[in-house]
């Protein structure tokens, strides 16, 4: 999402974009704390839906999707979920309080609760955000780890993607809107208007993001 | 000119105020029961308490290797110490995230070392003994710089004469140098359990976040921050307490001259 968000936001025409990217619930957390961005995009719908519902945030437009998968390092011999369960394998997850920890454990609640029980023994760090599993994973650190899709397609070939079981791939949205009070508010919604259909779409396409549901 | 002093007190209101209210404003918005509400949480008092061990821990090991690491640089010469003491001071300047990969790459997995120390069988990433490497190395040139300025204003002639009256230099360190030194080197000892206290970004990069192994109170202020705001600035309230709690009690032990105008 930075990067592609980072290379088409230039490319907008209508005002200077100035991206800020934190943790979805930490970007909440400060817009609730009384920081007035004027767009705020989030790794769920949740967030956004919460926002709007105290009167912080326009209806929310879901822009994007993506999938959760379970990264290995190129050369791992992980190949399923099954592998998981086993003694010393070393994972790192998201934190409760991110979206990618709270999709990761929804995802293992589906598992038997024997399995989930024995991976969920196996986390050795519950990482504020995707790049720490990222990091943990490329240097070594942890043997696998739970993130989206187009993460191990930033990760330039050091990691692979094993793909989850359908029945419990969780269903992965972005969804944004309009900060109550935002400064700019026509802007705003011409580069919402830019991430359904525009350059930041496509960019978004480029990295491996999927279309608006 | 009755300008200046009006400027001069301007200033420090300025500065006072700008540096307290962020301070004060952790303690007002938490009333003292809900404080104490959210440090029965799960997690509130593993993460004190891990925070706990593993700054003391990292303070020993940088007072026994950094005190006569320093002595040495206070009391000899030699070509390139001025190089040695600059290597020395720079985790000082690092940003704690460059801190944190260069840990990675010397010690992690993948790192430089990192053979070395798996067949040892020392395990550091993902381990509270990694929580202890990072604060260490982001805490010790607060000390170790301390201590060089404590060793190098001691007055020579006590040494000399404890020497001429055949008295070894290892006795002389014990007996002397460190008595005579002590101010300074529990005010360096201060600065670094503050700095390791507050450590976040290293140990978060090296050492990871999890509950009771490495995940400290500055990782669980963060982890906490969006989904449990209360409970977040009731571990900040306790971390400044103990902050200020060191830095008064420092203050108080050495008279006010110790931090205030320690020779370098």
């Amino acid at each position: 999402m930075t990067e592609a968000l980072t290379a088409c936001g230039p490319l907008f025409a209508d005002a200077t974009v100035r991206l800020s990217f934190a943790g979805s619930d930490e970007l909440a957390a400060q817009i609730r704390q009384g920081v007035r961005p004027d767009v705020y995009a989030a790794a769920n719908t949740k967030l956004p839906d919460a926002l709007h519902d105290e009167g912080l945030l326009s209806a929310p437009v879901e822009f994007a999707t993506n999938e959760l998968v379970l990264a290995v390092p190129k050369d791992s011999s992980i190949a399923s979920v099954d592998d998981l369960t086993a003694k010393g394998v070393k994972l790192a997850i998201g934190s409760e309080s991110v979206p990618i920890g709270s999709y990761t454990r929804d995802t293992l609640a589906q598992l038997p609760a024997a399995q989930a029980k024995a991976i969920l023994a196996n986390v050795r760090s519950n990482e504020p955000d995707v790049k720490g599993i990222v990091g943990k994973l490329t240097q070594g650190a942890v043997d696998a780890g739970f993130v989206y899709v187009t993460d191990v397609k930033a990760a330039r070939g050091e990691l692979k993607a094993i793909e989850l079981p359908p029945e419990v791939e969780p269903q992965v949205t972005y969804a944004a809107g309009v900060v109550k009070g935002a400064k700019h508010p026509e802007q705003a919604r011409a580069f919402l208007d830019e991430l359904l259909d525009g350059t930041c779409a496509a960019a978004l396409r480029g990295a491996g993001f999927g279309g608006a549901p | 000119m009755r300008w200046f002093p009006a400027a001069l007190g301007l200033a420090l209101a300025v500065a006072l105020t700008f540096l307290t209210l962020p301070v004060v404003a952790i303690f007002v918005d938490s009333s003292p029961g809900q404080l104490l509400d959210s440090l029965g949480h799960r997690g509130a008092l593993d993460a004190l308490w891990l925070s706990l061990r593993t700054t003391a821990a990292a303070l020993a090991i940088i007072v026994v290797v950094g005190t006569p690491a320093a002595y040495l640089l206070a009391t000899r010469s030699f070509p390139g110490k001025a190089i040695v003491v600059t290597l020395i001071e720079l985790p000082l300047v690092l940003p704690p995230a460059a801190a944190g990969i260069a840990l990675l790459a010397a010690l992690g997995p993948e790192g430089l070392l990192g053979g070395a120390i798996d067949a040892a069988g020392i395990e550091l990433t993902l381990a509270t003994a990694g929580v202890v490497v990072a604060l260490t190395f982001v805490a010790s040139p607060f000390y170790v710089r301390q201590a060089i300025g404590a060793f190098a204003s001691v007055d020579r002639t006590l040494l000399d004469a404890s020497r001429t009256l055949g008295v070894s230099e290892a006795r002389g360190f014990a007996r002397v140098m460190i008595p005579a030194a002590m101010p300074g080197l529990v005010a360096g000892g201060a600065l670094a359990l503050g700095r390791a206290l507050g450590e976040f970004g290293a140990t978060l990069m090296f050492a990871g976040s999890f509950q009771g192994i490495t995940q400290t109170v500055p990782l669980a202020i963060y982890d906490r921050f969006s989904t449990d705001f209360p409970a977040a600035l009731a571990l900040s309230a306790v971390l400044v307490a103990v902050s200020a709690a060191i830095l008064l009690s420092v203050k108080l032990v050495q008279g006010s001259e110790v931090l205030g105008g320690a020779p370098r």
